[in-house]
């Protein structure tokens, strides 16, 4: 009897079990659907992602450099083209001159190919 | 060890600061020495270090404006600069990259660009290796000939000699380009800026590998030209690359700024390096270079088409690439220290007889 008893209630706790399965499956279901749309325009804003900087940590120059780039991409764009260049002729010098304080010739090679 | 990591004020990330100035001074040699703008390298390396990756190639692209600017300006000092070829090249080089790029966007829409992009990557590398070591082979060949035939060996002739036909194609207007030595017309190199552009827009690369070699077989330049005018061209798309991914918002310019410090001690040595190095030994090492890029692209070719090897193939890769670049710089400092030392040597010899 008390197998039986038993048998009993774990079929009863088993279709239970299943029950709540099925009603959480027909749940998850409907949400599916409902997301769908959402699901497909959301691969879209993907590709066109925005990134903000966070300049709340950052102090002084770093945090002006953060707040222009937030501001606008175009003024950021126009500093990076000319900060570039301009670092670049200005390092480039400092090495060269560095490099001149070798010795060796630095204006004129062979041409040798073999 | 605080003080070793600073803050990306616009990727919001830590980074080891000392490894963007050990990636810009080894981008730097090695770009001084073979022309090339080393995006094949600094973009795994910046993404190793912490960036994301959209920031990666937007700041490789930007540094390499700055970098090959200076290896420009030391290049142009010793004469290797041929301006002319260069703006005569950049026109065919723009249209080139523009339809490239729409050629990307049309494999994107049928669905096809990772697999195609890849394979022609592969095969690109494949001739451009081919080419090089085609090329010695060749060059040796003429060299043992000439030996035994008691003949003198001359030290500008080369191997592949497809430039010569080129040249003579005469379609007007021809023009002179006296620092490269040529009189050709004007369409072949501008045909070939167009070729290296196209190339270069669809698969998403710097042209400086495709140039280069572009300029030796092509066009006909002594290497070393080719190596300072394919630099400057290199600036030009590099400072065009600057402004569209900043723009975009992909640029950190900070670490530009900080890779730049390295790239400019790398440039003069790379670019001095030259001076003690005949072309065919630069041409060598460029297609060492090629075949180590081309393994690498294999590799990622393999991880993608299986996904269960990609940690092993995609750690290989970056272990590769990382490892050759190490290589090469280690090897350009050998030579550049080797011929100074010599250099000075010879200097104070001339100066104990005088």
């Amino acid at each position: 009897m008390l197998e039986a008893l038993s048998a009993g209630a774990s079929s009863f706790f088993v279709t239970e079990i299943e029950n709540n399965m099925r009603k959480r499956l027909k749940l998850f279901r409907r949400i599916g659907i409902l997301l769908a749309p959402a699901c497909l325009t959301a691969a879209e804003t993907a590709t066109s992602m925005v990134v903000v900087a966070d300049s709340r940590k950052l102090t002084g120059l770093r945090a002006w450099w953060a707040n222009l780039y937030n501001d606008s991409h175009l003024n950021f764009a126009l500093i990076t083209v000319l900060v570039i260049p301009l670092s670049g002729v200005i390092l480039g010098s400092l090495a060269d001159f560095f490099m001149s304080r070798i010795g060796i010739d630095l204006k004129s090679r062979k041409l040798r190919e073999g | 060890m605080d003080w070793l990591y600073t803050l990306m004020p616009i990727a919001g990330v830590h980074i080891w600061w000392p490894g963007l100035i050990i990636l810009g001074l080894g981008v730097g040699i090695i770009g001084g020495f073979f022309g090339m703008g080393g995006a094949w390298m600094v973009t795994p390396g910046l993404n190793i270090l912490g960036f994301p990756m959209a920031f990666a190639i937007g700041t490789d692209i930007t540094q390499m404006a700055g970098k090959s600017l200076i290896s420009t300006m030391r290049h142009a000092r010793f004469g290797n600069v041929d301006y002319k070829m260069s703006f005569t090249m950049v026109g065919g080089n723009i249209i080139g990259l523009e339809i490239g790029a729409r050629t990307v966007m049309w494999l994107e829409r049928i669905g096809k660009i990772d697999f195609y992009v890849r394979c022609g990557y592969l095969v690109l590398l494949s001739l451009i290796a081919w080419l090089v070591f085609g090329d010695v082979a060749k060059k040796r060949r003429k060299e043992r000939q000439a030996r035994a035939a008691g003949r003198a060996v001359n030290e500008l002739e080369t191997g592949l000699e497809w430039h010569k036909t080129l040249q003579k194609i005469k379609l007007p207007p021809v023009m002179y380009f006296n620092k490269a030595g040529i009189r050709c017309s004007m369409w072949l190199p501008v045909i070939v800026g167009f070729c290296t552009g196209w190339v270069a827009g669809l698969l998403g690369i710097g042209g400086g590998l495709i140039c280069m070699p572009a300029l030796v077989y092509l066009v006909g330049c002594p290497t070393h030209v080719a190596v300072g005018t394919d630099l400057f061209n290199v600036a030009l798309s590099g400072l065009y690359g600057a402004a569209t991914y900043s723009y975009k918002g992909r640029v950190e310019l900070l670490a530009a700024l900080i890779m730049l410090v390295g790239a400019a001690v790398g440039a003069q040595i790379g670019t001095v390096a030259t001076k003690y190095v005949r072309g065919y030994g630069i041409r060598i090492f460029f297609g060492i270079a090629v075949v180590g890029c081309g393994v690498t692209v294999l590799m990622k070719l393999i991880s993608a088409a299986n996904p269960q090897l990609k940690p092993l193939m995609d750690g290989s890769a970056t272990v590769l690439i990382l490892g050759l670049v190490t290589a090469l710089a280690l090897y350009i400092v050998y030579r550049f220290l080797l011929g100074v030392r010599e250099e000075l040597a010879l200097k104070k010899q001339k100066a104990v007889v005088a």
